[in-house]
């Protein structure tokens, strides 16, 4: 437990002081998310420490740099969890190798090399999971990160401490600033603490496979998304399609009955690699692209197989592609692309990570930049080159 | 200037043009000038506070609301947009030199995807007309806020309501996945949609819940959920409310997340078993419904493992609803409890802050406490799973004095919540009901980071003007009066 809020208080005041920007860190697990980030690093690792869980009320609040690794511990003591299944992008802690990904576990399958000495002990963080706004499998039918905080604490860009939201599922006094912070990558503040709402566990899981192509795939994930079903992920790849059915036992069983397909043995391996991205998949150096699109869009014939996750809502593609046709292609469906995994030039070349936006909705982000950092100090660039 | 619009002041000749710009826009029958013509939008559910409008517009294509935009902010005038007029805070209480922009008549479910499990509605539908609409399809539309009857989508979208499902099912921002927007210039753009996590700020997340004051809501594309195949509920009655309050940490502790999640103390079960027959327990200190929804297995499990707990935190009896009819009977007295609050009072007052569980005991003794203190009755309405609390202030406005009391114990409600780590509005909205109790919730900078929100969608201050977010002068008036109240 350590709060050092002070210290990162006297840093953002200095920065603002010099008017020289600040390139928040927690993990450095998502460093290579959004466009590459500049100015002077400043790591909120040292901020760590759970400040109040109360499995009762469904709240945990933690310190920034807390280890999601950590927090993710703790609820499992209580049979809780983030129903957002946030990804680390990191060595999975010592104990925990192995598990995961069976026989091929360990750093080797990590796409990116561990991050220099020492950070990646830490790995990733509470304040990264929440700036970072990325969500796991579970993500279609339990929600994304967004959906899950329920209050923030931060630094802006005068170095004022701000509370909004709160530890409580209903509240509605004043603008839900909290949200907005997820997924702004710390271009807004620096977040100090964050509440999130957690549930319990489900009394039982089980993973079903089909064999079908993609087209047959989404037709059956975007119906069955539609009765009753306690689906809480899905992935096709390859012709497969791995369906996880989560709840009550009872409610699971009947599920598989209905369902039929073959049953996944190392179902916690196969979703772990998935939200990990150390599945076979995401191996490599080729950028790999992020589709988001309304789940029932068929399939694109865009260049390249893709992984498709979300009941058909998220889809991942790999290799150099044609960043305007992609973009096209996804804006066309009513979705949009990321260059989620790239290098630096890749990610010019395509314009910058994310699909750009509407001139009246940039002119509105940029008023709100203003609004909470009004001397640009926080990761300039890293979500828009205007932000 | 941000944030202005209350103060403003038109003169005699731009309400002339403000009033032939309305006429070029609106057919005769679609603008409401002049005292008896407006008297019946002078406030919305909370009647205490009443404002006459210049003008209200009731448009009925998407063009004229934006062509009204485009003249409003021309002469500067404010705009308070208007749905069903249901809401409890004020929020849609006309400003004085201001119109009212009224969407009733955007009444059309435009589409229904079963596929993509959703539906695109127009602003002026009605909560529960989506859920009935999509009902053949075998969805639903998960908030369901009591007023649901009447109250309509878009003034869901303003307040982010809730409904005593929302433990479960998420609240109106967790069930709204885009919005068309007309911005304070009449400019229209898409927010959200229906693929995952738009790119840049999350600005779906600010317009819920934004009481009006970001932009004005053309249509909203909702998510479906598809209908539970049984939903049973179960009724315990408690001879303590702190018993009651510990069933509810420890059904949640035993990992169920039920479906509903309601308490009632005992003047409020007293109220509404006179009203609606239910067949509550009317000796039970509190009443705790708790529902189970899913398939049958699911539900027979769950609800096996509801009443255990129930039993075993000191349930004096249980009754589990036999059938859908008295399911609904169980239900049709929480969903009474306001008008039934109504029927035993002249007037009342409904707080709406929600506090952490865990303080239930201490809030509630301390709400008895001042009731003793202002010789005020007050029930209380809770949902449970969630934290959020309706204290029922019950008064006679007739008496002199009275409303002010009634209010001030409010007041002191809002500010308990506060104090135990929780907040003045869960579900209901600040409008201008608890704009006051902001100054308590907020520091100067978070209100001053909440009005650069508000100017970086509204530069001129125009829409709503006045609610929610209460100025740096009001929040210094209260600090000096509010905490001599206190001591």
């Amino acid at each position: 437990m350590n709060d050092l809020t002070e210290q990162l208080r006297e840093r953002v005041l200095a920065a603002a002081t010099a008017r020289a920007p600040l390139r928040i860190r927690g993990g450095g697990s998502k460093d290579f998310y959004g466009n590459p980030p500049s100015g002077e690093p400043l790591e909120t690792g040292g901020h760590r420490g759970i400040v109040a869980y109360e499995p009762t009320e469904l709240v945990v609040t933690a310190r920034c740099g807390t280890p999601l690794a950590e927090l993710e511990a703790a609820l499992e003591e209580k049979g809780q969890m983030l129903a957002f299944e946030p990804p680390r992008f990191s060595p999975l802690p010592a104990g925990e190798r192995g598990r995961g990904r069976g026989e091929a576990g360990g750093p080797a399958l990590s796409p990116n090399p561990s991050p220099a000495s020492g950070r990646g002990e830490l790995g990733a963080t509470v304040g990264g999971a929440i700036a970072a706004g990325l969500s796991g499998p579970r993500r279609a039918t339990a929600g994304a990160a967004r959906d899950f905080v329920l209050g923030v604490r931060l630094i802006d860009g005068r170095g004022e401490v701000l509370r909004f939201g709160g530890q409580v599922m209903k509240n509605v006094a004043g603008y839900d600033v909290s949200r907005l912070m997820a997924g702004a990558l710390g271009t807004l503040g620096l977040l100090l603490e964050v509440s999130l709402k957690v549930l319990p566990k489900p009394a039982a899981e089980a993973t079903l496979r089909f064999e079908l192509p993609q087209d047959k795939a989404l037709e059956a994930l975007n119906r069955w998304s539609g009765q009753p079903l306690p689906l809480s992920a899905s992935c096709w790849c390859d012709n497969l399609l791995s369906v996880r059915l989560s709840g009550a036992r009872a409610a699971v069983a009947a599920a598989r009955e209905r369902l039929g397909g073959e049953a996944l043995a190392d179902a916690d391996g196969f979703w772990q690699g998935l939200r990990e991205q150390q599945a076979d998949f995401f191996r490599g150096d080729a950028p790999l692209w992020r589709l988001s699109l309304p789940s029932k869009t068929p399939p694109l014939g865009l260049p390249g197989a893709p992984l498709i996750e979300w009941g058909g809502a998220q889809r991942w593609l790999r290799g150099e592609l044609p960043a305007a046709q992609l973009r096209e292609a996804a804006a066309q469906a009513g979705g949009h692309a990321t260059l989620f995994r790239a290098g630096e030039d890749e990610k010019r070349r395509a314009g910058g990570a994310f699909q750009p936006l509407a001139a009246p909705l940039m002119e509105i982000q940029r008023r709100l930049k203003q609004g909470f950092d009004p001397q640009g100090l926080f990761n300039p660039g890293r979500l828009h080159p205007d932000l | 200037m941000g944030a202005s619009g209350e103060q403003i002041q038109l003169g005699e000749a731009e309400v002339e043009r403000l009033v032939a710009g309305l006429r070029r826009i609106l057919a005769a029958d679609e603008l409401l000038l002049g005292r008896e013509e407006v008297t019946p939008y002078e406030c919305d559910g909370l009647t205490a506070y009443r404002q006459q409008p210049l003008a209200v517009a009731l448009p009925a294509r998407e063009e004229q609301v934006v062509e009204i935009l485009r003249l409003c902010h021309g002469l500067g005038v404010p705009v308070v947009a208007r749905g069903a007029g249901t809401g409890l805070s004020g929020g849609a209480m006309p400003v004085a030199q201001g119109i009212v922009l009224s969407l009733a008549k955007f009444m059309r479910i435009l589409d229904i995807d079963p596929l993509a499990r959703t539906a695109r509605v127009q602003p002026g539908v009605r909560n529960l007309a989506i859920s009935e609409a999509v009902a053949p399809y075998g969805f639903y539309y998960a908030p369901d806020p009591s007023s649901q009857i009447a109250c309509t989508l878009g003034g869901n979208v303003a307040e982010n309501s809730g409904g005593v499902h929302c433990l479960k099912y998420g609240l109106t921002v967790h069930n709204v996945l885009g919005l068309r927007v007309a911005l304070v210039d009449g400019t229209v753009v898409e927010i959200g949609g229906t693929a995952p996590d738009s790119p840049g700020y999350d600005l779906l997340a600010l317009m819920i819940g934004s009481e009006g004051m970001l932009g004005v809501v053309l249509e909203a594309t909702v998510r479906l959920t598809p209908k539970p195949q049984l939903a049973r509920v179960a009724m315990a009655s408690f001879d303590d409310v702190v018993k009651a309050g510990n069933a509810v940490a420890e059904i949640i502790a035993a990992g169920i997340i039920p479906a509903g999640l309601e308490m009632m103390d005992k003047p409020a079960t007293r109220a509404v078993e006179d009203f609606v027959h239910a067949g509550y327990d009317l000796e039970a200190e509190a009443i705790l419904l708790a529902e189970a929804d899913g398939t049958p297995e699911e539900v027979a499990e769950e609800m096996a493992a509801i009443c255990a707990v129930l039993e075993k935190s000191g349930a004096s009896s249980i009754r589990v609803s036999r059938d859908e009819a008295e399911r609904l009977l169980f239900w049709a007295g929480r969903k009474a409890a306001f008008p039934a609050v109504g029927r035993i009072t002249p007037d009342y007052l409904c707080m709406d802050g929600t506090i952490p569980r865990k303080h239930l005991a201490h809030v509630l003794t301390r709400i008895a406490e001042l009731s003793r203190e202002y010789g005020l009755r007050c029930a209380n309405v809770f949902h449970a799973g969630d934290g959020n609390l309706h204290p029922l202030i019950m008064f006679d406005a007739n008496r002199p004095g009275e409303i002010e009391r009634a209010t001030e114990y409010g007041g002191r409600i809002l500010e308990l919540s506060v104090e135990v780590g929780g907040t003045i509005t869960g579900e209901h909205g600040v409008g201008i009901e608890k704009i006051v109790q902001m100054c308590a919730q907020f520091s100067p900078e978070e209100l001053a980071a909440f009005r650069a929100v508000k100017a970086a969608f509204d530069p001129p201050g125009l829409l709503n003007p006045g609610k929610a977010v209460p100025t740096p002068r009001r929040c210094s008036e209260y600090r000096l009066t509010g905490s001599a109240r206190q001591g």
